[in-house]
């Protein structure tokens, strides 16, 4: 490109008498927004992270804490009587057989959904204003699958089944047979568990810079306990230009796997449904619907937990309006897909003229449940409009609130597809109403426990933000000098 | 007795440490690296620094988790256990395929990760730049260079004056 211009100056001309290059290119200047507002340096930003994990443990955070183990009980208490009783003390029955369980599992699930989408896919696309975000959001998926998974595996009951007769995990009962790989519940399995594991890998890649980090604080402090731990895990990083060679390799191919994997776990969920027979759920349209659905519900909890975070640690100038204005944006755009697909299924039902079809999502609109159908398209179909406004975005109160509104619409969408789908079957004399028992409402409602205890030790213990990564975007980080300008 | 590691200087800025290494690169020396706080684009062109074997690994773990994946299931349907379901077949790579999906992912996981821990020979707690007492800022915000004493083209002073041509504050020997 150099020589190419060198060869032919400014002002030289086409043969026709047409000047080649203009004499002089103005180019517009577009400045980027910045990430790390009011000229942060290197230091300020680990001063800033590191001090959470350094300072004293806040109030604020005992309180949330004992908060958080109390409402986790409840999942504790839920699934202790689960298992010493059966799954009888759920309240499915004919011919709702799947409910609860399996809606608070896609709810989940499709919360971690976000994370990845964050950390890998925005990182193949070079949004860079993921890095300050993407720790957390990581966090958060992982947490979310943990959560998640709790309902497939008691599920089964006696859990212990799960693996060795091989009710989940493909182990053979005892009579030789295995598990039908013919069947999506048990691609669900491998989906699930492979991305539980590839999450904590990526997450754990990710960290090992910053424990290094911390492994160098708490030493030059003379907390060699400490400095142990953190240094333990950040296994002997220094920060050497050749590991950061390889380091940058394998975290872009995990960027890179995380991607297809993330769309095939929302996609193989929704296999569960479309793959079956039953009206309502048999339809192609399942999986880009419902991975949208989960980005949405994800960047829902995003939101909800990193906009108190940032309040509460002054983190203005690493989560700036920027970045609160890109994550409404893509709520935005996924739940825009999500009404769209809200619509088309009803287009879809009507045009392929099948009776029951038809009549599965009339009864969804205007059948018994038509109250959990008009929560979920007022939540995931009207709220997100709000973010076309700047005024909304910029108020980050309302955008907290409006967050809240996604993941509720979110947990409505799954009841609605799976309950009421199947309380209308083909034969009316089978027709009923589901309700929870308390023993489920008891356990889902602990999830929000057990995801906040986890979440909670994660600020305490690890750099909220990827420090590395942050470094990494601010202007004096440019080996050519960017900053000098 | 006290060996040299070699020598360690430091930059405050990231295009310094950027030309400073192509200096380096230029001058012949192979047993030398750069401590950054975070990955500075573009500087394993600027020391000369070949592009990562980690997806060589990536590779390898990938085959054998799809292979694993197919086979596992094909294993089953047609020699551990042939049972009709629904009057399927009893293997096709169709309903084989979204396990044997995951498990690339999973085995490709692994192995990158592997292959990078493998290729940073990590862990390793100990290493003689973390003794010297400005290590603690290479993880926070000061950038180095670090010359190993094994390079053959090294030398107490003529590295040092390299070092200190090219814009290095700070020079200090290592301990071995």
């Amino acid at each position: 490109m150099g020589a190419h211009a060198s060869d032919h100056p400014p002002g030289l001309s086409l043969p026709n008498g047409a000047p080649a290059i203009l004499a002089e290119v103005k180019p517009v200047v577009i400045p980027r927004r910045e990430l790390v507002e009011h000229g942060r340096d290197f230091h300020w930003i680990t001063e800033k992270i590191c001090g959470i994990v350094e300072g004293k443990t806040p109030v604020w955070w005992w309180w949330c804490f004992g908060l958080a183990a109390i409402v986790a009980s409840f999942t504790v208490s839920g699934l202790t009587y689960l298992v010493a009783t059966g799954v009888g003390v759920w309240g499915h029955a004919n011919p709702v057989n799947w409910a609860w369980d399996i809606v608070n599992f896609v709810f989940w699930i499709g919360i971690g959904h976000a994370g990845t989408l964050i950390s890998a896919i925005l990182c193949l696309l070079r949004q860079k204003w993921r890095t300050s975000i993407n720790r957390a959001a990581e966090a958060m998926t992982i947490f979310a699958v943990v959560c998640a998974a709790i309902f497939p595996v008691f599920h089964v009951g006696r859990i212990w089944f799960a693996v060795l007769p091989g009710w989940l995990f493909p182990f053979p009962n005892s009579n030789g047979i295995w598990q039908n790989f013919r069947s999506p519940l048990e691609w669900d399995v491998f989906a699930v568990s492979t991305y539980g594991t590839v999450s904590v890998l990526f997450w754990y890649v990710g960290l090992i810079p910053d424990l290094g980090t911390m492994r160098d604080r708490f030493t030059a402090a003379g907390n060699l306990f400490k400095a142990r731990i953190y240094g333990f895990f950040a296994m002997g990083w220094r920060g050497s230009n050749r590991q950061w060679s390889n380091y940058e390799m394998a975290y872009l191919i995990l960027a890179g796997i995380s991607t297809p994997l993330v769309l095939s776990v929302h996609t193989i969920v929704s296999f569960d449904f479309a793959v079956s027979l039953i009206p309502g759920w048999h339809t192609t349209i399942f999986p880009p619907y419902f991975v949208a659905g989960a980005i949405f519900s994800g960047f829902g909890m995003v939101m909800t937990l990193m906009l108190p975070l940032r309040a509460i640690y002054r983190l203005e100038d690493l989560i700036t309006q920027y970045h609160i204005d890109c994550m409404c944006k893509i709520t935005l755009a996924t739940g825009t897909m999500v009404g769209y697909a809200y619509s088309m299924e009803f287009f879809i039902a009507w045009y392929g003229a099948n009776p029951y079809e038809g009549f599965a999502f009339i009864n969804r609109a205007f059948g018994h449940y038509a109250w959990a159908y008009w929560i979920m398209i007022g939540c995931n179909v009207i709220t997100p409009q709000f973010f076309w406004f700047r005024q909304v975005r910029e108020n980050t109160t309302l955008v907290w609130i409006l967050s809240i509104f996604v993941n509720v619409g979110m947990w409505f969408e799954r009841f609605v597809i799976i309950v009421t789908s199947l309380a209308r079957d083909f034969l009316p004399s089978s027709w009923g109403y589901y309700s929870p028992s308390v023993v489920e409402i008891f356990t889902f409602f602990g999830t929000f426990g057990v995801f906040s205890f986890l979440f909670l030790l994660f600020i305490r213990f690890v750099p909220i933000m990827p420090m590395s990564e942050v470094k990494a975007v601010i202007p004096a980080a440019d080996p050519h000098g960017s900053s000098k300008h | 007795m006290n060996q040299t590691y070699g020598l360690i200087a430091a930059f405050d800025t990231t295009p310094d440490l950027y030309h400073a290494c192509e200096k380096v690169r230029d001058a012949g020396y192979s047993q030398w690296d750069a401590l950054t706080p975070f990955p500075v684009h573009g500087l394993d062109a600027a020391m000369g620094v070949r592009r990562s074997k980690v997806p060589r690994f990536s590779l390898a773990g990938g085959i054998t988790g799809f292979v694993t994946g197919m086979s596992f299931i094909a294993w089953l349907g047609w020699v551990e256990y042939p049972l009709v379901v629904g009057g399927k077949p009893m293997f096709s790579p169709m309903f084989a395929f979204p396990v044997s999906y995951e498990l690339t992912i999973l085995f490709t996981a692994f192995a990158t990760i592997g292959g990078m821990f493998l290729l940073n020979r990590l862990p390793m707690h100990y290493h003689p730049v973390m003794k010297a007492p400005q290590f603690v800022r290479a993880l926070d915000d000061r950038l180095y260079i670090v010359i190993e004493a094994n390079d053959p083209k090294y030398h107490a002073t003529a590295t040092r004056d390299l070092l200190a041509k090219i814009g290095g504050k700070d020079i200090t020997e290592l301990e071995a």
